[in-house]
């Protein structure tokens, strides 16, 4: 349970720029979205407790961090708080081992909960215990990093866009690591990103800052989807699908997924068939047809739905939402050329084209998933 | 091989001994206000950064005329030491130790503050979020990142100090035995008829034990570079 309510002046930036936020969450990864510059590392480093609020007050699992108003304020090392910087930061004088030690050595006796050995062994670091942080590879020393914040057995974990300086390979060995860290160890994480794809996948709340102010917020398919966040531009917006595993094709690596609307496909094994997941859907990857595509076409994923609702902009582009069968919806980015071209409106059907490599999956188990989010702040979408 | 007076080894000797415990003595308090300079932002600062380096500027029998004044029998620290703690400073070795921990002092700083400045301060709040308190932080990660520049600085102040010659002799004269270090004892040796072979001797040395605390500054450095990985 995160409580955050604070205000600060910043003076960088022109005609100065003001943080005024205030959130709070239950579910077990909060993510604070945004543009560079919109507040989110302010907000995370008075979390941390390096910079203080000008007012406000923070909270976290009934501790008091910071309460301007009361006079508290914990420094950084009474706080508990493991962070996870964007570029690892590992001590470079000390071996991996030492790095991982370090928050140990000062937490208290009695709270040192996280164990060595399974944060070693599920972060796959054995091997690189008695090495230099020289030595490592950028995705290694991210995991270290990681390490070395949950063996300081913290209230709460913060991650500074830990995966941004990363390439695609590296993010997608590290994200599944995170999501396990959710589920095993329950240490509550806030996660700091402008990368939607990590933010639908691992958060069941997102607060999006859009210039220093709380945009909008709640579960990821909520918040990339339906509503119109400022501070999301239109190649953040995401569905969320529920669809269940039917079978893994190995001719083409690709398993066929089931959703009441169509069958998508994705890339590689998706796990056991009966698998229940949550597919994330990038607007931008979503093409439109009045008719049903014909059956000779690269495109494998087509679902069919009802137009909810349109909302062209002042620009080129039009956001369609889309109804689909079961209870989902689906958002596609068109052009406003497009839309008219289909000659479509609220009620009439629609077959929505996926392209498959665009498809992302996550598991549904692990109570933090967006769609199914017992413990999330935000109201059950759909 | 070079023979070696009695004399020319009391010389020799006595200037391994002042810069030794010149350098150990100010190494210190030049860290503190390496520390201060680089990571403090408070009134003054500048005129505390204008002192230190005055030395570097001012011409050395200055500063040992001013290191008289202060630090003589009659002067206002000399006076002090003297009465309360037995210290004194002028015509004794301790003296020249002294003058050549100032003249040094301006070198051994700005090393030091400049490995200090290159250390990312997030490391330090990243150990703050770990848990560590200032003073560990401090001893576990700022001084072990700056060792590089701590190792150059004392290096630096001890060849410095070594071959302090203005302020030493104005301050505490050139008294063989106590006060005639290397660079006094190669002044003098100039100044009697036939004492060029002495000043050769001298000098030869001289220049074998800065070459040797080159090496040694460079292998230091090599090795600490080689265990944080950054380039100091």
């Amino acid at each position: 349970m995160i409580r955050f309510e604070a205000d600060r002046r910043l003076a960088t930036g022109e005609g100065g720029f003001r943080l005024e936020a205030r959130f709070e969450s239950t579910a077990a990864v909060t993510a604070l979205f945004g543009a560079s510059g919109a507040g989110k590392t302010t907000a995370m480093r008075m979390i941390a407790g390096l910079i203080r609020p000008d007012r406000g007050r923070i909270e976290v699992d009934g501790q008091v961090l910071v309460d301007t108003e009361r006079g508290v304020f914990l420094p950084p090392r009474r706080r508990r708080i493991g962070l996870v910087f964007q570029d690892a930061l590992l001590f470079p004088h000390m071996s991996v081992r030492a790095n991982l030690m370090f928050g140990r050595w000062f937490a208290p006796r009695d709270s040192r909960a996280v164990p060595f050995e399974p944060v070693v062994a599920t972060l796959g670091i054995g091997s690189l215990l008695g090495r230099r942080p020289a030595s490592l590879s950028g995705g290694e020393r991210q995991r270290v990093a990681i390490g070395r914040a949950l063996l300081s057995s913290p209230r709460l974990l913060l991650m500074d866009e830990p995966l941004a300086a990363l390439d695609r390979p590296r993010k997608l060995e590290i994200l599944p690591l995170i999501e396990r860290l959710r589920d095993e160890f329950a240490i509550p994480i806030v996660y700091v990103s402008h990368a939607v794809e990590e933010v639908a996948r691992l958060a069941g709340h997102v607060v999006v800052l859009d210039r220093g102010r709380i945009a909008g917020e709640g579960p990821p398919d909520r918040v990339f989807g339906l509503a119109a966040t400022a501070g999301v531009d239109r190649f953040d917006l995401v569905s969320v699908l529920a669809g269940r595993v039917d079978a893994y094709e190995p001719a083409y690596g690709l398993t066929r997924i089931v959703h009441p609307a169509g069958t998508l496909w994705l890339p590689g094994p998706a796990g056991e068939p009966g698998r229940e997941l949550a597919i994330v859907v990038r607007a931008t990857d979503v093409t439109l047809a009045a008719e049903p595509p014909p059956a000779r076409m690269s495109v494998r994923s087509v679902l069919a739905g009802t137009i909810a609702a349109l909302h062209p902009t002042d620009q080129a582009l039009a956001r369609v939402e889309i109804a689909l069968p079961g209870g989902g919806t689906l958002v596609a980015s068109v052009t406003r050329m497009g839309l008219a071209a289909l000659g479509l409106g609220p009620g009439d059907t629609v077959h929505a084209l996926v392209k498959t490599v665009s498809l992302d999956e996550r598991p549904m188990a692990g109570g933090s998933a967006a769609v199914a989010a017992p413990g999330s702040a935000g109201a059950a979408p759909g | 091989m070079v023979e070696f007076s009695a004399e020319e080894w009391t010389a020799i000797l006595l200037s391994l001994r002042v810069a030794g415990v010149a350098t150990l003595t100010s190494l210190p308090v030049a860290i503190l206000v390496a520390v201060v300079l680089a990571r403090g932002r408070f009134p003054g600062r500048a005129l505390l950064d204008g002192l230190i380096h005055l030395p570097l500027v001012l011409p050395p029998v200055v500063t040992g005329y001013l290191l008289l004044v202060l630090f003589g029998r009659r002067g206002v620290f000399g006076a002090f030491l003297a009465d309360h703690l037995g210290i004194v400073l002028s015509f004794r070795w301790t003296g020249a130790a002294l003058a050549a921990a100032v003249m040094g002092f301006p070198l051994m700083v700005r090393a030091i503050r400049l490995s200090l400045e290159g250390i990312d301060p997030r490391l330090e709040s990243a150990a703050g979020t770990l848990g560590a308190g200032r003073v560990a932080t401090f001893f576990l990660v700022t001084l072990p990142l700056a060792l590089p520049g701590i190792v150059v600085g004392a290096i630096l102040a001890f060849a410095k100090a070594l071959g302090e010659f203005g302020a030493t002799i104005t301050f505490v004269s050139s008294i063989p035995g106590e006060t005639r270090t290397l660079a006094a004892a190669i002044y003098a040796a100039t100044q009697v008829p036939g004492g060029d072979a002495q000043a050769f001797r001298l000098t030869l040395v001289s220049v074998v034990i800065a070459l040797i605390a080159l090496v040694v500054s460079e292998a230091l450095q090599a090795r600490a570079r080689r265990q944080t990985g950054l380039i100091a």
